[in-house]
Order: C-alpha cells, then sequence, then structure tokens
C-alpha cells in the first residue's frame, strides 16, 4: 500500500509552533513516515536539537516512522560533526549530500531529494551504498519519475505537496531582504513561517524566500498524478509542511489513494486551505515548474 | 607537458578556434564539451564533434598543453547513451581528463576506462572534505572543481584535508547558487541546467520597451525593467531584479561578474592547483583577452614581481565592466 509521508520542516517556525505541530501529527495525521531535522541553516538548529528526541519519541509512540534529514549543504566542521553524530543515532537518516551517503555507506538509508537522482545508474550505484528508500528530484516529469520508479529496486519517494525547493546558496537571501548579513542574521526567517514571497517588478509573486533556499511560491498539488505515480511504483508520496492545516491536508491525500475522493473533489478543499496561494505541477508534466496544468 | 609555474590557467573553449585562441594566448589547459545535452554549456553553435575534438587535442599537445572534456550534466532517466558515448569518444580522442558530476556516469567511467583522469565538475557541488573524498574514494578522482561557496580561508582550510588537486574560479559569468542543485531555469522556461545544460536559454528571453523602459523576461516571468541609458543584462535567474518586504532589488545577486585576479597569491598560499576562467559561450577575441591578461599576470607572480599593469584589463572585462570576489569574500553571506 502506498505510504505518506510528512517531509522535513523546511521554514523556521518558532519552537512552540514546531512542538505544537508534531504533538497533532503524531495524534492526528495519517502519514505513515516522518521526517525532521534541520536541512536548510545550521544556524536554526540549536533549538530545535534540542527538542527533537521528544518530537521523535512522540511522533514513534503515535506509530509513525520517524527519519532524520541531514542539511542539504554542509560546509563546516561543525556541520560535518553534527552529521556524523546523527548518523550515529539511533534514527535512520534520510542524506541531503554526499557527506551524509559517505558517512552511512553500508547503512540502511533514505536518499534525500537533494541529492541528484536522475538516472539508472545513479540508483544502482545508491543502493549499494544503502539507500533503502530514494526520493527524486522535484524537476522530474511523469515519465522520468515512471521510467525510474519501475527501474529502482528500493522505495522510491516524490514529494506531491508543499512549495517545490529550487536552490540553495551559501547567501541568505532571507537576511538580505531585511537588509542584513547571514554571520548577523538575527533569524528574521523566523518571521515567515511560510517562507517570504519574492515577486517581479510588475508585483506577481514567483519566488519564496526561506533563509538561503529559494522556493516555488505556488504549491506542488500532484493529487491528479497520484494513481499514475502509484502504478509506476512510487512507494512514498511526501508532503512537504506548510503554514496550513497539514493534518487535513494529509487527510485529502490518504482519501484520494484510497479512492474515497476523486483529486479534484481534494483540489477544491486544498485550494479553501491554501488562499490565494496558487497551485503548480509544471515539472511533473513534463513543462516549466510554475505551470500548472489542470487536465 | 610544459609544467604550470605558479597556477595552472585552465580556459574555456566554446569553439575549435576558440580553442586555438585559448592555447596561443597561454592557456596551460583547455576545457570543452561536446555539441549536445551532455555539458554544460549546451547552445546554439557551441562546442565540438568528435573530430574536432581529436584536432584540438592534437593542436594542444603538440604545444604541451592539455584538454579536458566536460560531460557534466546529469543524464537522462532510460537515455544513458549520449553521456556514454561522449565519455568513451573523449577517452578515444586522447583528452587528458573528462569532467563528471553524476554520480552514475562518475560509477560508469570508473568501471569502463579506469586510466582516464576524472575530475569532479563543479556541478557536483562536492563542498566539504567529507564529500570530496566520497568521490576520490569510490571513482578515483584526481581533482575537484571547488564550488563557490567557501571565502579563501574556507578554500585553504579544506584543501589541507584534501587529498585530490583543487581547481577554483577566478573569472567570469557565474551564477549565485549552489551549481547542480539550482532549478531556477527550469522552474521558468521547463530547461535546466542539469539535465539540458542550459540556463536561462536565449529562445525564452525577450526584451520589450514600455514607454521610455525597456523590460526584460524570461518566458512569461519579468525579470528586470530598465530606465534611460541604464545597460540591460542578460536575464538570468539568479540575477533578476525583485521585489521582497515591498522594495524591488538584486535579491540574489548583482549582475556581476567574478574577478579574482586580485587575491591570485591568496589563492596560490591556499594550496589551490588551478584556476579557471569561466565563458565557453564568449567569443574567441573574448578568450584570447581574459587568457592573455591571466598569463601575464601569472608569468609576473611567478618572478615574484608586483601585479602587472595587465590586471587593469581584466577589471575592464568584467561582467558590464562591474566585478565582484563573490564567496571568497567575507561578508558576501
Amino acid at each position: 500500500m502506498s505510504k505518506l509521508t510528512l517531509g522535513p520542516l523546511l521554514f523556521h517556525w518558532k519552537r512552540d509552533q514546531r512542538r505544537d505541530f508534531y504533538a497533532r501529527i503524531a495524534d492526528e495525521a495519517p502519514v505513515d513516515c516522518v521526517y525532521l531535522g534541520e536541512v536548510v541553516c545550521s544556524k536554526r538548529e540549536p533549538g530545535y536539537y534540542d527538542d527533537l528526541p521528544d518530537i521523535a519519541d512522540r511522533l514513534i509512540a503515535g506509530g509513525k516512522q520517524v527519519v532524520l534529514s541531514t542539511l542539504a549543504l554542509v560546509t563546516t566542521d561543525r556541520e560535518m560533526a553534527a552529521i556524523r553524530s546523527h548518523c550515529d543515532g539511533p534514527l535512520m537518516i534520510e542524506a541531503n549530500d554526499a557527506t551524509a551517503i559517505s558517512l552511512l555507506a553500508g547503512t540502511q538509508h533514505v536518499t534525500g531529494p537533494f541529492i541528484n537522482v536522475f538516472n539508472e545508474q545513479t540508483i544502482d550505484f545508491l543502493v549499494r551504498k544503502g539507500a533503502a528508500r530514494i526520493n527524486l528530484p522535484v524537476e522530474l516529469s511523469a515519465a522520468a519519475i515512471s521510467t525510474l520508479a519501475r527501474y529502482c529496486p528500493v522505495e522510491t519517494e516524490v514529494q506531491v505537496f508543499g512549495r517545490q525547493a529550487l536552490s540553495i546558496s551559501m547567501r541568505c537571501y532571507h537576511a538580505r531582504s531585511y537588509g542584513l548579513h547571514k554571520d548577523g542574521c538575527q533569524f528574521v526567517c523566523e518571521l515567515d513561517a511560510d517562507g517570504l514571497a519574492a515577486k517581479q517588478l510588475d508585483g506577481n509573486p514567483l519566488l519564496t524566500v526561506n533563509g538561503t533556499q529559494t522556493m516555488s511560491h505556488g504549491y506542488a498539488v500532484l493529487l491528479r498524478e497520484l494513481i499514475e505515480l502509484q502504478a509506476a511504483g512510487v512507494s512514498h508520496f511526501r508532503l512537504s509542511p506548510q503554514a496550513t492545516d497539514m493534518v487535513r491536508v494529509a487527510n485529502l491525500y490518504r482519501n484520494v489513494l484510497d479512492g474515497a475522493l476523486t483529486a479534484g473533489e481534494a483540489e477544491e478543499e486544498l485550494h479553501e486551505l491554501a488562499g490565494a496561494v496558487p497551485f503548480v505541477n509544471g515539472y511533473v508534466r513534463g513543462r516549466e515548474g510554475m505551470a500548472w496544468a489542470d487536465s | 607537458m610544459r609544467v604550470p609555474t605558479y597556477l595552472e590557467l585552465v580556459c574555456p573553449a566554446g569553439t575549435p578556434a576558440a580553442l586555438r585562441a585559448a592555447v596561443d594566448a597561454g592557456a596551460d589547459t583547455v576545457y570543452c564539451g561536446f555539441r549536445d545535452c551532455t555539458n554544460a554549456r549546451n547552445y546554439p553553435g557551441l562546442n565540438f564533434d568528435a573530430k574536432e575534438l581529436r584536432e584540438g587535442v592534437a593542436y594542444a599537445h603538440a604545444r604541451g598543453r592539455r584538454v579536458l572534456v566536460a560531460v557534466n550534466t546529469f543524464p537522462r532517466a532510460g537515455d544513458l547513451g549520449p553521456w556514454h558515448r561522449a565519455v568513451d569518444t573523449a577517452a578515444d580522442c586522447g583528452a587528458d581528463a573528462v569532467i563528471l558530476a553524476d554520480i552514475g556516469l562518475l560509477d560508469y567511467t570508473t568501471r569502463k576506462h579506469p586510466t582516464l583522469r576524472r575530475h569532479l565538475s563543479v556541478q557536483a557541488a562536492a563542498s566539504n572534505p567529507l564529500s570530496i573524498d566520497f568521490y576520490r574514494e569510490n571513482f578515483g578522482i584526481s581533482r575537484v572543481v571547488l564550488p563557490r561557496v567557501l571565502a579563501v580561508d574556507e578554500v585553504a582550510s579544506m584543501i589541507k584535508r584534501m587529498k585530490v588537486e583543487a581547481e577554483v574560479f577566478a573569472f567570469g559569468s557565474l551564477g549565485t547558487m549552489v551549481e547542480g542543485r539550482c532549478y531556477l531555469s527550469s522552474y521558468i522556461t521547463g530547461r535546466s541546467p542539469s539535465s539540458d545544460g542550459v540556463c536561462a536559454p536565449a529562445e525564452f528571453v525577450a526584451y520589450k520597451e514600455d514607454g521610455d523602459d525597456m523590460v526584460s523576461c524570461l518566458g512569461k516571468v519579468t525579470m528586470n525593467r530598465y530606465g534611460k541609458g541604464e545597460n540591460a543584462a542578460y536575464p538570468t535567474p539568479c540575477k533578476c531584479r525583485l521585489i521582497t518586504n515591498d522594495k524591488a532589488s538584486y535579491l540574489f545577486e548583482e549582475p556581476v561578474g567574478l574577478n579574482a585576479v586580485s587575491i591570485l597569491p591568496q589563492l596560490k598560499a591556499a594550496g589551490v592547483t588551478a584556476l579557471k576562467i569561466e565563458g565557453r559561450q564568449r567569443s574567441r577575441a573574448y578568450v584570447a583577452q581574459v587568457v592573455g591578461a591571466f598569463r601575464t599576470v601569472l608569468d609576473a607572480l611567478a618572478r615574484g614581481e608586483d601585479m602587472p599593469d595587465a590586471a587593469d584589463e581584466l577589471y575592464a572585462i568584467a561582467e558590464g565592466g562591474r566585478e565582484t570576489l563573490s564567496a571568497y569574500k567575507k561578508g558576501w553571506r
């Protein structure tokens, strides 16, 4: 049966908000697996990692598999040491760069969406290194996903809800947007729980700034594609947390996977939750990522 | 082969003519790619076929210089053939090394061509000693092109702990995002640096007049607006003007080019082996000018002389006359 997962929280939420969020996920969300951990910026880690053991225990008690996701861009000794200690810890790891893969060789792990997995040969290598589940990049078309999911000898995961991560940098654009630099950022990314809108000069939103990460403005919504992807062998469907009712989002996706709701019905409800945020599905349709095809 | 005296000068060749121009102007090494999606500068009118590469290698080798072949995009699902052929052809033509990014293609090359030297492309984004070691242990890479994310002191600290050579970018037009992990172009156009080898392809670019202003667009997206007399830059996604918090700005990076000429002694002291000049999409004349200036500077530094006037020439050529040290400089972040 297809599994629903909750991807790592990519935004920097206040500690209370994050704890409350995961408590509710543990108790109410029909997801099989929850990814925890800071993926975007190591400066955000301290408070989060103090709370993480309790959050993980609560999710496990709620019957969820818990996986710890590593940073997408690793440059400092402190960051390498943190990844090493995660890899030596009790939780299954999602590797988001080659640092983590090298530390995990021979140990069962998940390869995250920030590892470039575009073809069969890369899958072969990663599986030999211990990948038990492989996330495919958000940029892939349904045809490419199908080819890889059919081929992949281990579990395959695809993001089906939430803003798509488009790039990562050493520079913090959140700090820059507030007239600051990364070193003295004052954690301004905490002000924007769903990311900061970056608009074109004509006022139309284009991207979302999340610290050093740049994301799509639209939420990826791959409800119409779920059944096709399921048939191709995608085993895990990832919901990426947004500042909206994620329990309800998870219920909608679960219901579509179970045939209790049509994709169109679920989309209508999602629009209520998303407010003014548009949906995108361009990549999976083989088009520009920002496009939305509603047929 | 001639032994580089200060830092190896690695120069771009988008065409056979540019290859000869780079060699004549003093490049120690030239890098190029095939005329398809297997390299990250897959633009019309550029690149090499097998015959041209073979001739280019002969031209360079006759003068004691090297040729590297970039096969640095990520092979597509179900379509590995073009990438395998590119590596096989590079080996067959006598290339001195291939520049690779994809894990699967590195694995293929390591097994199929164990004696062909392998460099890790910047597109692989190996940004610390552990990840570089991962590529060395698994694929026997001899050199890594470092991602442009590190300040000079960080480059130095990293090189001390690496067991492979380091090549760093010194000059040219470069993105702000970690390369090989940026989907901004495909988000707007559907064409990606990772798979198609193109960023912001020209067929999606339009310049429109709006009153006295000039508006640049990429696909359906407004990238910038220029007042009278302002120079319009190419609408690369990471150099567009965007509004955040009600304020328009170059959110990611100003339209500037990288010029590291002023810190060459620091890069040398950091243990860097080779300097990379970006610009396979540039004209032969540009390549000759930049390579010639770098040659003069490197030779002067090798003789222990002060920075020569040729450095000024590089300031003048930098993108739109504006230049930056980018991530090399503390405070850029």
